[in-house]
Formats: C-alpha cells, structure tokens, sequence
C-alpha cells in the first residue's frame, strides 16, 4: 500500500445528533462530512441516502524539534457540537492538537454592488449614477468550513478521546496520562482534571484508554484503563479527579489466565447508553455492558470472537492483540454493536439475546442487497458459507462504526472505505 | 554444584523413565516458549524507536508482559540476564507460536519447570537430560558399573557416598557434606576419576545401579537482581531518558 493510499484509511466515524450529517476523518488528516438526501417522491430509490457534503483538510502533519519526532496528520477523533443556530460545528483532534470547525452553508448571494460590477471589478465612479440595495440571489449551494478554534499545546502524550459535555460549554481531551476540561471559547487555558503519571516513569503500569462524559449529567464522566478498569468520576467532588466516585471492575477469572489476561483486558472503548444508565465497554474479545448502579462486575458479557481465545500468541506476535476496536449502541440501547477481522462486524441484541455476524465488502453486498449473516466455524461441522478461523484476514478489520441516533442506519469503516447500511424494513427503532 | 538430577534406574525400569522424560519434555517446552515470549516482547520493546511517538499504552502492556514473565521466571529460578543482542538473533528461530502459553501455567500437567533444567539452550528438551561433561557423569554409567571390579566394600562405599551426596546437596545442609568429602580424596564432582579408582577391583551388585545425574547448567546465581537492570533498561527506553 502506498503512501498515499494509507492516507485514505478512515480513522473515525460519527453522525451529528440529528443523524443527518456524517462525518469521518482520516489518516490522511482530512475530514469528510455526508449528507443524508431528504425523501423526496420524485427519486424514492435515493430515499435518505448518504452524499458527500463537504471535504476538508483538518491536521497537517507536523514535526517536533524538542523530541525529533513527526506528529501524525491521522485524525484520532470527531465528535459533533450540538446545533445551536444554522451552521454545524465540528471538533477534531490528532496527537496533539485539537481544533474546531464551523461548517456554513452558502446558498445565496448579493448581487447589484454599487462599486464593483459582476466580476468585483471596481466600477468607474463616473457610470455610476444612482444608487441600489445589493439583491440576494440563488446560487449554487455552497459549503464553507473555517477552523474558529485551535486548542494546542494541552497534552503531553497522545490525545486518544475528546467529549462535549451536555452543558454545551466545555469538553474533556484524554491522551495517556492526563484528562483535561477546556471551554469551547477558549484556546490558551485547559484544567487538568485526571493525572495518573506516576512520580517516577518507571512505575508506570496503567494508562487510560478512553474517556466519555455522561450525556446527561454535565458533572460526571467515565474514563477506562489499560488495566481493564473504568472509573467515574464527579467533577464536583475535587478539581483534581484523581480519585474516582466509582471504580467499575471485574475480578479475574483464573481458569483463564495467561501472559495475555492484562494485554485483552485492556478497554478500548468506553460508551454511555443514550438513557444514560449504562456503560458499554469493548475489550480484545468481548464487550460488556456495564449498570452505573453496580461496580462490582458488568451486567452483561457478549463473545466478539472468542475463537481467538487459542490465537493470543500468534496475535501477540503480529500486534493484532493491540488493536482498538470501538463499539455502539443503537438509538434505543436495546442493541450493541462492534466490530471484529475480516471486515465482520457484530451486533448483539440484548433482549432477545441475538446476535449476527455480518460482513462490509464490496463482494457480498451491492447496492440495496440484504446482508447475509455470515459464520466462523472452529472445527467440528462446517457449512457452506462459513469460514474457518485460519483463512480469517486479519488486515481486514473494522475497528471504526457508528449508530445513527435514532434510525436503523449504520456507518462502517473497513480500512479506506465506507459503508452505510440502512434497514429499511424497520425503519424505527423497536 | 550438582543441581536437581533426573534419577535413572535401570533397564526395567524404563517406562517410568519416558514418563518422567515426557513430563520434563513439555516443562522445557512451557520453559521455551515462555522464554520465546520473553524474547518477542523485548525485541518489540526495543523496535519502539520509529520516526513517530511510539504507542504508549502498547509499550506498557508489553513491559507488564515481561514483568510478569519475568516474576514467574525468578520465582522458578530460571531467571538469568538476557543480554539485548541474543534477544535479537534469537527470536526468529524460536519464535513458536503454540497454544501452550495461552493456556494458564497451572494447566501444565502439574508440572512445575524444575530450576535448573536450562532453558536458556537452543537445544530441544532432550539434550537437556544427556550428559554433558564428563566430569558430571561417566560415559557409559552401567557399564562403567557392570564392569567395575575393585574390593566390594569399596564399591559399597562409593555407592554410599554418592547416594549421600546427592541427598546432601537436595537438602543442603552444609555440615554433612564436610563429613562426606571426608571419605573422598578426589573432588567429588570427578566421578571419573573416582570410578577410574575402583575399576580394578569392584564386582557387579544388584541392578540399583549408578545414580546418574540430569547435568545443567549451574543453578540460578545471586545475578536475579541484577538482571531486573534489563527491564530498567527496557523502561528507561520507554521513559527516553
């Protein structure tokens, strides 16, 4: 793969609040926003379908003196600010930096200057001999981003998760070691609310992974560990949140421990239900839904792909067993979803106690097909369709999906493309 | 210093022997494979230093892994300083990827690594048991034994010695040796020379035979402290100081 065709591996995926736009960010350091087309009788095949709306150049990659290292363009993360007036904003962040976008649209124009004609030539002041009101006019949609903030300089180590808080003010930056609490207007000041760097480096056996404020209580937020912890945390409680309200922890089982029971414990991602309720986690092969009322383990446990339980090694070996995989909940919480090698990605329906496997490729799935679930066999009786688990590809993997908010519609990120799955038959969320 | 030895009977007895070979057969493989990790994980420790940040939460899940290898292996005494350039050749050649390690170590079959067995070799298991040195073992022990024809109380008391010191050293108890090397004039690691002695005059007894002795490498030295100077070394790169 080349350098350029590396550039075009989506790094993130999220709808805005209302579903319409959709945004992803690449390694390339861009963003790309969609659209959904309205339901319009004339074209009903285009029902609510996806199209680009705009595209832009968010992080360049730059290079630090002091380390003699290159900070990565790739964009780690996007989240959507809630809409307050006709323009959308953005936030995106890299590494290091984190920066806000505001995304305009520009549909009609002034026409009738007094001093400049058609081309915005200055006119002969001699022509001109009465005076008019400039008219606007219908032009062609156009979309305009513009960076408003740029908050740098916040974090030492690498920036793996940003959170707007409900009160719309302020969001949190997580790298590393250290959480920080920034406000939207303002660029040049951060609190630092979470520091887990030990006095001495060499001490340092955990770091956070990931980091969420709760979607309804402006002073609560959760942040995961490496360790396989989450911890909540009451702004109101302590400018310095080190210590946690609450500590979400599930004791080790020891018929299952290796060399490798840390390294899959790790949380890569942590999610609050829309209600607020619950927390979904994802770990290297399971995720887990977690009740803010009991700490003491999750409430449910669903298999990602357990069949790799006996691959650990050859995954230790290949790095696979690092990878961070994300996970989330539909608009109802009622199913969870993550994704998984080979371009497969699952859902697990909690009520019913379902689950699929399904996969994003060109090969199985054209334009309004029905996704087939597909099957990984470990031995023993073999259908048709299935796969074993050695022919797995394991550069095939969807570590990037979101949920629209409140439709059944789901966008996947296999590697550098995009796929927009809608289901049509239940269109609302049961 | 004679470590832990596998004690051979003889020539009936052969079952129990493959048995306890085989147990021995998969604690050097867990041993080996759980020194492969080791080596993996150190290679990939120090491959950190691209052009980009390495990851940090990566680097601290592999050094916990090798933290963790590395508990298991002192609290073996197995532990011995890996020095960075066999952590380089090494790797390639012993890079197994088995479902062993997956498994817990307590699943094992019960076996715990015995200290001493020397899995720092790149030799399979079996060699593990050969002789090594002559000093340590006589070539050809039964023979060595059937052929013997000294006095027979000699032979009696250099069987007696031997089972003594063997005993000796698994208790170490310091004060007994002191007697036993008292009968022994050549040093009594040189069993060589000690049979050499009694060849002439010894007759062939009842099959107990020669106890012979899994020859290893030297039990682990006082250096499991000082080879925690490798993972500082590792965690210093981590810390780029």
């Amino acid at each position: 793969m080349g350098r350029r065709d590396m550039a075009d591996i989506i790094s993130t995926v999220e709808f805005n609040h209302t579903g319409e736009l959709l945004a992803t960010g690449d390694k390339g350091g861009r963003v790309v926003i969609f659209q959904r087309e309205p339901e319009s009788k004339n074209a009903p095949h285009s029902q609510g379908e996806y199209d680009v709306y705009s595209t832009f150049q968010s992080h360049e990659p730059e290079f630090d003196y002091l380390k003699s290292l290159e900070i990565e363009e790739k964009i780690n993360k996007i989240k959507w600010l809630p809409q307050q007036n006709a323009a959308h904003s953005l936030l995106s962040t890299n590494d290091k930096t984190i920066k806000l976008w505001k995304i305009t649209e520009r549909d009609k124009r002034p026409e009738g200057y007094n001093l400049k004609d058609e081309e915005g030539k200055l006119k002969d002041l001699s022509t001109v001999t009465s005076l008019q009101v400039p008219v606007l006019k219908p032009m062609d949609l156009m979309v305009e981003v513009s960076p408003r903030r740029i908050f740098a300089n916040g974090h030492t180590y690498h920036i793996n998760s940003i959170s707007v808080n409900s009160d719309c003010e302020t969001y949190m930056s997580a790298d590393d070691l250290r959480i920080n609490l920034w406000h939207l207007a303002i660029t040049d000041r951060s609190f630092n609310i979470v520091d887990i760097k030990p006095a001495n480096m060499e001490d340092l056996t955990e770091v956070i992974t990931a980091s969420e404020f709760h979607p309804h209580h402006c002073n609560l937020f959760v942040y995961s560990s490496s360790k396989g912890s989450l911890r909540l945390c009451d702004m109101r409680a302590a400018a310095l949140c080190d210590k946690h309200s609450k500590l979400f922890e599930e004791p080790e089982d020891p018929s299952n421990r290796s060399f490798f029971s840390e390294i899959i414990s790790s949380v890569s991602d942590v999610k609050f239900s829309h209600s607020g309720r619950y927390m979904l986690t994802r770990d290297y092969l399971t995720v887990k839904v977690w009740d803010l009322n009991m700490e003491a383990r999750p409430i449910e446990t669903y298999q990602v792909h357990d069949y790799l339980r006996s691959k650990l090694c050859s995954l230790y070996e290949n790095d696979c067993i690092f990878d961070k995989f994300e996970c989330a909940w539909n608009g109802s919480d009622s199913v969870i979803m993550t994704g998984a090698y080979n371009n497969f990605f699952r859902m697990f329906d909690r009520n019913t106690k379902r689950d699929v496997t399904l996969e994003a490729s060109r090969e199985s799935s054209k334009p309004r097909a029905v996704l087939k679930p597909r099957r990984v066999c470990v031995g023993g009786k073999r259908r048709r369709d299935d796969i074993s688990v050695d022919s797995l590809d394991f550069t095939k993997k969807i570590l990037h999906t979101a949920w629209h908010p409140a439709e059944n519609i789901i966008a996947i990120a296999a590697t550098n493309n995009l796929y927009i799955f809608q289901d049509k038959v239940n269109s609302d969320m049961h | 210093m004679f470590a832990r030895g596998l004690k051979r009977k003889c020539v009936g007895h052969e079952e129990d022997v493959e048995g306890a070979l085989a147990g021995l057969k998969t604690v050097s493989s867990y041993s080996l494979q759980r020194q492969s990790l080791l080596d993996m994980s150190l290679v990939k420790l120090q491959l950190c230093h691209m052009l980009v940040e390495p990851n940090l939460c990566r680097s601290v899940l592999i050094a916990n892994t090798v933290r963790q290898i590395q508990e298991e292996m002192t609290q073996d005494g197995t532990w011995r300083a890996v020095a960075p350039q066999a952590a380089g050749r090494a790797p390639l050649d012993r890079l197994v990827s088995t479902e062993i390690l997956c498994r817990a170590a307590w699943e094992q079959e019960g076996a715990c690594p015995a200290p001493g067995l020397g899995d720092g070799h790149t030799q399979g298991p079996v060699s593990d048991l050969c002789p090594v040195t002559s000093a340590q073992a006589p070539r050809h022990p039964q023979s060595s034994v059937w052929e013997m024809d000294g006095p027979r109380e000699n032979r009696g008391s250099f069987h007696k010695s031997l089972d003594q010191i063997f005993e000796t050293l698994e208790t170490k108890n310091p004060s007994c040796m002191e007697e036993l090397f008292s009968d022994v004039d050549s040093p009594y690691y040189d069993l060589d020379t000690v049979l050499t002695g009694m060849m002439g005059g010894a007759r062939p007894g009842p099959c107990e035979g020669l106890e012979g002795l899994a020859p290893a490498t030297p039990g682990p030295s006082a250096s499991c402290k000082s080879d925690l100077g490798e993972l500082d070394h590792v965690v210093e790169i981590l810390v780029e100081t």
